[in-house]
């Protein structure tokens, strides 16, 4: 068994099926890692080691009986808490859910589980993954491994935070506006977020039912195309759900990007932090040096993702919550006798919710009101067509548009600066993808002078997550090495970790 | 138009708001059963529950049989129609949002013709959208209950147009559209079950007038009876506001049954915003015109058809054949004791036997009628022995008397009950020994018939059945007895 330095999720299920590792002793491996470190990175929200090795037993004893292709075998992967896990608790982040535990897993779950796959926790996020600093949990901020006082991201900012701490080889995130790319760009990991209706969202506590998208974080390229081929493809729970061939991700791994053609948007070069700039042109160089070609892109409406995703996503969270009242499940208020129901809803909600969930179902209440809805949500969903019209035809010249994944790189935890307009706006480069529905890849290039990990981004056309892993393999292959970054960077992240 | 109901000078407008339980297996959006009557709670599901990350998957046999429902009303059905969250917080409604349809509903324009009073009137259906039930409250000083198993069952929703005058055509076109529905399987119809339910929008005006007045909504109408009654309670309520000059406001309001009223609902319930919205869980609803086609091909018999034929082909009168068609099973019931023999004189005394003889015996009995389902056709037997004086109305009604009231199966039931009662032996002898007896014991009576009294026959007849304890044939009786009656001197 290699040392978990060294481990990549795809080595780890090989190693596993032909029998050279225990799926038992590596998730004691990684279970002995999270109680080690995590308390100072405080991903981890729900940790059951009993479960986890009955679990990893039962992956050895399949594959002593014979079993040889399960594509996870023995992987340790972490769940965002916002995924149903069967009979675990499932708090999203919040107080409002009490102490509910679901009595069926998440599809995504029992698809990960049916593939060998070891769920080792469930990590924290923002509350109902809104944010984008993973400071809202109610179990409290996560840190960044790279730098503990800075934030991870958010909202799958626990899952990144795991990933990056390898604490499991990998964890399922879930993205609406960038949730699961932003803290994989902070964090130094790869982070997918699938063309929409690609995975199911049955079990998955909803934030935006047409954004959201459960996507993987995980070390590398190849890694994320394997795990994401074991969560794809249509479920009879979920409608939106869609039944499009799945190409051979692996495969397309493989395959040489030369003489294609990537875009670069040029709006989107600039107001970044210098070194996220240089990245981004370091990036797009090593392509052309591949053999690609590079191509300009222009774009009129991108300016105006950012409002119609906020208005849209506030809008569809504040009927998605509306569930969450105390009465048949999660916490209720204790209320003095002869209270109304309109208190026990009011008190239960303003004492379950946090601020900016409180904020976010108001601003979306509002926008769904009498009088208010043609000039913000209805407004918001033409603009979400241009967006999407847009950038699905610049797609179509090009194979995969090439971009930041974020303006900055990782700030520090309780910033003030950052306040929740400031804060929205770091979505800039992720929503377009969550309103037009289509692919896109987070992956690291290097890290700034504060040794903060920085993220590039790939679009790709609807149903093209094969250009994702073909380009990210491709860029993955010239990009700094992590490691190889100056000495203070590596000993932070050691002293910190290890 | 005159209305019996109101001061002369005003006319009421109407239109119908209908909910009726599609007949469907599981729920709307989940996989729970939707059977009556279980234990609070136990048919519940992810989705009816409203937990965290279940997702609503549309159940396609109700959106066949909302289809149907408009096909069977006129309607336009559309290959596409949309899912939208209506918002509001109660704590029978489990996801905070009730999933209807509104902007674009599954069915739009249809038309009914009703027929009231002996006159067809047209009732324009302004459209027929689908959406789930919510679960049930019942309020008690211990606080309230709620009962999931109602809630995400599969309703659609049948808006009239504000066509209707009176309560009477009110009642009228809710007949007409329950039949209809119970005729296409669609629901089964049930008012004391809740799956056809109604609300009424109530205005008035001076007649001649065109513009519509301000509208009442009543809901809690549970009885045509409570149709009839609100309707006319309501709209005499607005010409007393009208008349004094006091403004009618638009707002819901709920029939007091006890009081005879109706009565407004709290300020805080009116004031919904439900913040309609699309819902994202649910892709736009989408019908290939080819199976849309199929659908309406195979739509059944509807009940203005039935009715037709049975007074074209069978002659039967508008009221019979009105109570015939009122429901399938009835409608069935006739035709298989009907069988072959479909002389419109047999259909008419058949349509008698059943409405009159059987319905009164069941209704004595209480018990039900499929439980004669079994025996239409030995039931047909019984109404031809009838017909033809084996049976007189007395051995009828104890014959099936007999037969409902044990609760053996109804088969040997009706075997044993035929046998007891037994059939008019046609001893005419016999039968004018009885006849020559009473002219005897009576002779004041006879000669006082003899002098032009005729109405005195009937006495004599009585006497006659009294005597042979009601075992008599009637027209042989009759004939006898008018014979001797003459000779006798």
């Amino acid at each position: 068994m290699s040392t978990i330095e060294h481990q990549t999720l795809i080595a780890v299920a090989e190693d596993v099926n032909q029998g050279r590792s225990s799926a038992l002793e590596i998730a004691e491996q990684h279970l002995e890692r999270i109680e080690r470190i995590d308390s100072k990175i405080n991903a981890f929200v729900d940790v059951d080691r009993d479960q986890t090795l009955h679990s990893a037993r039962a992956v050895d004893n399949a594959i002593a009986k014979g079993q040889r292709n399960l594509p996870l075998a023995g992987v340790p992967i972490s769940i965002k808490d916002l995924i149903a896990v069967q009979n675990r608790p499932l708090r999203a982040g919040s107080k409002i859910l009490g102490d509910y535990r679901p009595a069926h897993d998440a599809t995504v779950v029992s698809k990960l589980k049916a593939a060998g796959a070891v769920i080792i926790g469930k990590v924290s996020l923002d509350e109902f993954a809104m944010g984008s600093t993973n400071e809202s949990a109610s179990s409290g901020p996560v840190r960044n491994p790279w730098s503990l006082d800075s934030v991870p991201g958010g909202s799958s900012g626990g899952s990144a935070a795991a990933v990056s701490a390898k604490m499991g080889l990998a964890s399922l995130g879930t993205d609406t506006g960038g949730s699961v790319r932003l803290p994989a760009a902070f964090c130094g990991a790869v982070g997918v977020k699938p063309t929409y209706g690609r995975v199911s969202r049955s079990g998955v506590v909803a934030y935006a039912s047409s954004l959201d998208q459960v996507g993987p974080i995980t070390l590398n390229v190849r890694d994320a195309a394997r795990l994401l081929s074991a969560i794809a493809g249509p479920c009879d729970h979920d409608s939106t759900s869609v039944d499009q061939p799945i190409d051979d991700w692996a495969l397309a791994c493989e395959q040489r990007i030369e003489s294609m053609r990537f875009g670069v948007v040029v709006d989107w070069l600039e107001r970044l932090q210098p070194s996220v700039a240089d990245a981004v042109n370091q990036a797009a160089q090593a392509l052309c040096d591949a053999g690609a070609q590079r191509v300009d892109i222009t774009l009129e409406h991108d300016h105006l993702a950012v409002p119609a995703y906020y208005v849209i996503a506030m809008s569809e969270a504040s009927t998605n919550l509306a569930r969450y009242d105390g009465v048949r499940y999660g916490r209720r208020a204790q209320l003095e006798a002869g209270a109304s129901l309109d208190q026990l809803y009011a008190r239960s909600r303003a004492e379950g919710f946090g601020p900016e969930v409180r904020r976010r179902i108001i601003l979306g209440t509002w926008a769904l009101s009498s009088g208010y809805y043609d000039a913000y949500y209805d407004r918001a969903c033409r603009v979400r067509r241009l967006v999407r019209d847009e950038l699905t035809a610049a797609l179509s010249h090009v194979d995969v548009l090439l971009g930041p994944t974020a303006p900055r790189t990782a700030w520090k935890i309780g910033d003030t600066q950052m306040d929740p307009l400031t804060t929205y706006q770091m979505d800039i480069f992720t929503t377009a993808a969550n309103l037009a529905g289509l692919p896109a890849m987070s992956l690291p290039w290097g890290r700034d002078d504060q040794g903060l990990p920085i993220g590039v981004q790939l679009h790709a056309g609807p149903w093209r997550e094969a250009n994702l892993f073909q380009w990210g393999t491709a860029l993955e292959a010239a990009a700094p090495s992590l490691e190889a970054l100056p000495k203070s960077a590596r000993d932070l992240r050691e002293i910190n970790c290890d | 138009m005159t209305n019996a109901h109101l001061p002369k000078g005003w006319e009421m407008v109407i239109g119908l708001e209908v909910h009726a339980q599609l007949q469907t297996q599981s729920k709307l959006f989940g996989r729970a059963s939707t059977a009556f009557g279980a234990p609070a709670n136990s048919q519940v599901d992810p989705v009816s529950l409203g937990l965290p990350g279940a997702l609503p998957v549309l159940n396609r046999e109700a959106l066949r049989l909302a289809a149907i429902a408009g096909f069977a009303t006129n309607c336009q059905v559309h290959s596409q129609s949309v899912f939208e969250r209506k918002n509001y917080f109660y704590a029978d409604l489990p996801k905070g949002y009730q999933i209807s349809q509104f902007h674009r509903p599954i069915c739009t324009d249809g038309l009914l013709k009703v027929r009231v009073d002996g006159h067809d009137i047209e009732v324009g259906i302004h459209q027929i959208h689908m959406e789930e039930d919510a679960g049930k409250s019942t309020h008690t000083n211990q606080g309230s209950l709620v009962d999931l198993n109602r809630a995400g069952i599969a309703l659609i929703e049948i808006v009239s147009e504000p066509d209707l005058r009176t309560p009477e055509q009110a009642v009228a076109y809710l007949k007409e559209l329950r039949a209809i529905l119970l005729y296409t399987k669609v629901s089964n119809g049930s008012l004391e079950q809740g799956s056809f339910r109604c609300d009424a929008n109530v205005s008035v005006r001076k007649v001649g007038v065109t513009e519509l007045g301000t509208r009442c909504e009543i809901k809690n109408l549970n009885s045509f009876r409570a149709i009839r009654d609100a309707i006319v309670a309501e709209a005499n309520r607005q010409i007393r506001r009208l008349k004094q000059q006091e403004p009618i406001t638009q707002q819901t309001r709920l029939w007091n049954a006890d009081k005879g009223r109706t009565e407004a609902m709290r300020g805080k319930e009116q004031a919904h915003d439900y913040r309609y919205v699309p819902d994202p869980d649910l892709p736009v609803v989408v019908i290939d015109s080819q199976r849309l086609e199929q659908w309406k091909a195979d739509l059944p018999e509807l009940p203005a058809q039935r009715r037709a034929r049975y007074m074209e082909q069978l002659s039967l009168d508008e009221h019979t054949a009105w109570f015939l068609c009122e429901e399938p099973d009835r409608a069935r019931r006739f035709e298989t004791m009907l069988g072959s023999e479909q002389s419109a004189r047999r259909a008419k005394s058949i349509g008698s036997f059943l409405s009159v003889r059987l319905a009164g015996a069941i209704n004595r009995a209480a018990r039900q009628w499929h439980q004669i389902d079994l025996v239409l056709v030995e039931l047909a037997e019984v109404h031809d022995q009838w017909r033809d004086g084996l049976l007189s109305n007395k051995m009828l009604t104890d014959l099936l008397h007999d037969a409902l009231s044990v609760e053996d199966d109804i088969e040997s039931a009706l075997a044993n009950a035929r046998a007891k009662v037994g059939l008019i032996e046609q001893d005419l002898d016999a039968l004018r020994d009885v006849i020559d007896q009473l002219i005897e014991a009576n002779p004041k009576q006879a000669s006082a018939y003899r002098a032009g009294k005729e109405q005195l026959f009937g006495f004599f007849m009585g006497q006659v059945m009294k005597a042979l304890k009601g075992k008599a044939n009637a027209k042989d009786a009759s004939a006898a007895l008018r014979q001797a009656l003459q000779s006798s001197d």
